[in-house]
């Protein structure tokens, strides 16, 4: 039996960073009952309510989904002391149905100094809990490019649009 | 502590109640225990902020959101008395 041969592998310095995050759907749901606007216009930009509100049924699941999508993206910037708006961090999603994550102000500027290059979020919600996990490419590493693609498709295959219960 | 102090000691403790959704008794808390060790949820303390704006009418500034400032019910009312001098 012969070993198949790995291409070469360059030298990197780069890392990968994960952070994941759990969220009750019911703690949003009654933060929204309990702060309205106040909680919605803190946490969230106008466009990820705009995308909760479109589906009543399940607004509460999608804005929990999106909560724990900034903290797991929060655990991977690791901010040492102040933490980003919640706002500068904001889930977007394409008419396929993947989710993308794009960041402002200090995000972006502790993703920056971070060497982060890329970030690939996938989300996911089911009865009581939401969930997301975050993958953060640092520098220029090897696979970073597939990484970014399989975790894009694997967000795209968990949550088909046609699926009321995943349409995260 | 002053007067001032156990009043805000008070609220605080009163929000962390109704809204920190703690697996501890809050009353008997240690003003210096550590809330995330307590069960405060990322969720939680932002309920926890908001329901702290609306009692004390103040506004948590951007520099003040940091993990550590929802970390015990004295780094609360030490932020709480911060935002009060500085209004």
């Amino acid at each position: 039996m012969t070993t198949p041969t790995l291409p070469a592998q360059r030298p990197s310095s780069a890392s990968v960073r994960v952070g994941v995050d759990l969220v009750r759907v019911s703690e949003v749901a009654d933060a929204v009952a309990s702060f309205g606007s106040r909680y919605l216009d803190r946490i969230y930009t106008p466009a990820e309510q705009a995308y909760a509100e479109a589906e009543p049924r399940v607004r509460a699941e999608r804005l929990a989904a999106r909560f724990a999508a900034k903290e797991a993206v929060v655990k991977v910037l690791r901010p040492a002391e102040q933490r980003p708006e919640w706002t500068s961090i904001e889930i977007v999603r394409d008419g396929a149905g993947a989710c993308d994550v794009h960041l402002t102000g200090l995000a972006e500027e502790l993703a920056r100094e971070a060497g982060i290059t890329g970030l690939a979020v996938s989300l996911t919600h089911d009865g009581e809990n939401a969930a997301a996990t975050v993958v953060a490419v640092c520098g220029d590493a090897p696979g970073a490019d597939q990484l970014r693609d399989a975790a894009r498709l694997a967000n795209h295959d968990a949550l088909p649009a046609s699926d009321t219960k995943g349409t995260s | 502590m002053s007067d001032l102090a156990t009043d805000i000691d008070s609220a605080v403790r009163t929000v962390l109640e109704e809204h920190g959704r703690l697996a501890v008794d809050v009353a008997s808390l240690d003003p210096e225990a550590d809330l995330y060790a307590a069960g405060l949820t990322s969720h939680a303390s932002v309920n926890v902020m908001l329901a702290l704006e609306d009692a004390f009418d103040v506004e948590f500034p951007e520099r003040m959101l940091k993990k550590a400032t929802f970390g015990s019910i004295a780094s609360i009312a030490s932020a709480i008395a911060e935002i009060q001098d500085e209004s």
